[in-house]
């Protein structure tokens, strides 16, 4: 029997990242003290500790930081989705999130670091829709 | 801080009864058995133990299954490197006073899962919401999502890392107690089965049952022990994230935070290090981990271990047990550093041709825990 894979449960600080996702949008928080970009979603800003914290809507463009290409020891629900890519993109707006890189073919020889992507939501419940990113 | 280097020393070291498949005992009943073993190698007694260090089990668990009612405990738990950064927490504790005889232990039902501690986080945690939807393969994809920034920053290749997996094959080669003892050519790493890429099954740590323990004490009463002391010289810790997608650098570990104070603490640099355990959970942890200690400049771990010169009559004698790699895995790694570099100082290793680093004074031991997350590095010294 297939096991559902993982989906996340949200909490007050990062519902806003959640329901942005639902509404098409990628949104990250951006501080207002030393206007770095924030992820994931936290009480104070990781890089100056300051709680004046605010949203911002991202362009949905980025680069590929780094991945891995997972064949074996994944979680058990995604034994059957490999070969597939787990990777790092560094959004135009300066934070690092994981994603999976779709839409591509999961080897070293197609998956470039620093090649240009773009996010596409993929809606994985009524309450929670994923960002996940392909070439562009 | 110059006042704690030395104070402290290691007299006991063990490993479990037996290490390896063992479906026939708890992870307490293994880490029960390391604790007699070692406090036995010390010819001291389970009941003169005063402070208990352990990671994974709470040190309420592990002392409450021993009997006995420490004075001192501390159970920080930062993974596999947990136990390392213990030596230093013992020996500063030891040095104040605060007690004498520390018990540092991890044993773990790695592969046959008997008895386990609980582990896990839950959906809502910073991995739950964003990294665990992503289908993150844990330890081994988080490594080697990290290691792929290397290759494409500084031109690492899969030969040169699986030089690392094939010069500790050749200690393992030695050790009767390791697991696998076969020996390994490059090419058979590189075409192992891919488990998540860049890393194949070589390039990645066993898993097995196993435990280990090490007993600390004062360099005086250290020196009414059985055995000779090895004195803990330095120590420092580091870390600088959880969660893989939060680490600042996947090129820049915690080691390059944990080493320096160690050293300068010990007074000595990476050149008088005779022999090094540093913990390879992959084989990218021990390249990354060799740059961030300075015994070679950032970006040339890859030429550093090539040509073999981590392997038995190699310029750089590293992971002289066979390591994670070969000798044993039970789940976090560090404690089986300090037992074989204690080994190594002992010089028990005398009748055994090149198993033992000649003249083997000072070593360095490094776990890495975590998802590169924090380290601790102790410098250790035959008294
Ligand atoms: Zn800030």
């Amino acid at each position: 029997m297939a096991q559902d894979k993982p989906l996340p449960v949200p909490d007050p600080v990062t519902q806003p990242y959640w329901d942005g996702l639902n509404a098409g949008e990628l949104r990250i928080q951006r501080c207002r003290s030393c206007e770095k970009a924030v992820f994931y979603p936290r009480a104070l800003c990781p890089h100056c500790g300051s709680r004046d914290l605010g949203w911002i809507t991202c362009s949905g463009r980025g680069t590929l930081h780094a991945f891995t290409i997972a064949h074996r020891g994944t979680p058990a629900a995604f034994k059957g989705s490999t070969p597939y890519v787990v990777a790092m993109v560094e959004l135009e707006e300066g934070a690092r999130v994981m994603t999976n890189l779709i839409d591509v073919d999961p080897t070293p020889e197609a998956v470039k670091i620093g090649m240009a992507v773009e996010v596409v939501f993929e809606k994985a419940s009524d309450a929670i829709t994923l960002a996940k990113f392909r070439p562009r | 801080m110059m006042g704690l280097s030395g104070r402290a020393a290691i007299v006991g070291a063990a490993e479990s009864d037996a290490i390896g498949i063992l479906p026939g005992k708890s992870t307490l009943q293994l880490v029960a058995e390391a604790s007699l073993n070692a406090a036995e190698d010390a010819g001291l007694s389970i009941r003169d133990i005063d402070a208990v260090f352990t990671a994974g089990w709470r040190p309420t668990e592990v002392a409450e299954y021993l009997g006995i009612a420490p004075r001192f405990f501390d159970g920080t738990q930062v993974g596999g490197s947990s136990y390392v950064i213990h030596v230093g927490h013992a020996a500063a504790a030891i040095a104040n006073g605060l007690c004498e005889v520390a018990l540092i232990v991890h044993g773990e039902s790695g592969r046959s899962r008997i008895g386990m501690f609980p582990e896990g986080g839950g959906p809502q945690l910073p991995a739950g919401q964003f990294e665990a939807p992503y289908g993150l393969p844990g330890a081994v994809g988080s490594y080697a999502m990290a290691c792929s920034r290397h290759m494409h920053e500084f031109g690492t290749t899969r030969e040169q890392l699986a030089e690392i997996a094939v010069a500790t094959r050749k200690w393992a080669a030695m050790n009767p107690k390791a697991f696998s003892r076969d020996p390994l050519t490059i090419e058979e790493v590189v075409s192992a089965p891919l488990i998540c890429w860049p890393f194949g099954k070589l390039d990645c740590c066993l898993v097995t049952d196993a435990a280990g323990a090490v007993i600390v004490t004062s360099l005086e009463r250290a020196r009414d022990c059985r055995m000779r002391p090895i004195r803990v010289l330095g120590f420092g810790e580091g870390l600088d994230h959880q969660i893989i997608s939060a680490m600042p650098s996947y090129v820049h570990g915690p080691g390059r935070i944990s080493g320096p104070p160690a050293f300068a603490m010990a007074g000595v640099t990476a050149a008088d290090i005779d022999v090094a355990q540093i913990y390879d959970s992959f084989t990218y942890t021990v390249l990354l981990t060799l740059e961030d200690l300075g015994f070679c400049r950032k970006g040339e771990g890859g030429a550093f271990v090539a040509g073999q010169r981590t392997a038995p009559g190699g310029a750089f004698p590293l992971n002289t047990s066979g390591g994670g790699l070969s000798y044993t895995h039970p789940g976090m790694f560090g404690i089986f550093t300090i037992i074989e570099a204690v080994r190594q100082l002992r010089h028990e290793y005398a009748d055994q041709g090149p198993r033992q680093v000649a003249d083997a004074a000072i070593g360095l031991i490094h776990g890495t825990g975590g998802r590169l997350s924090a380290t601790g590095t102790a410098i250790l010294g035959r008294d």
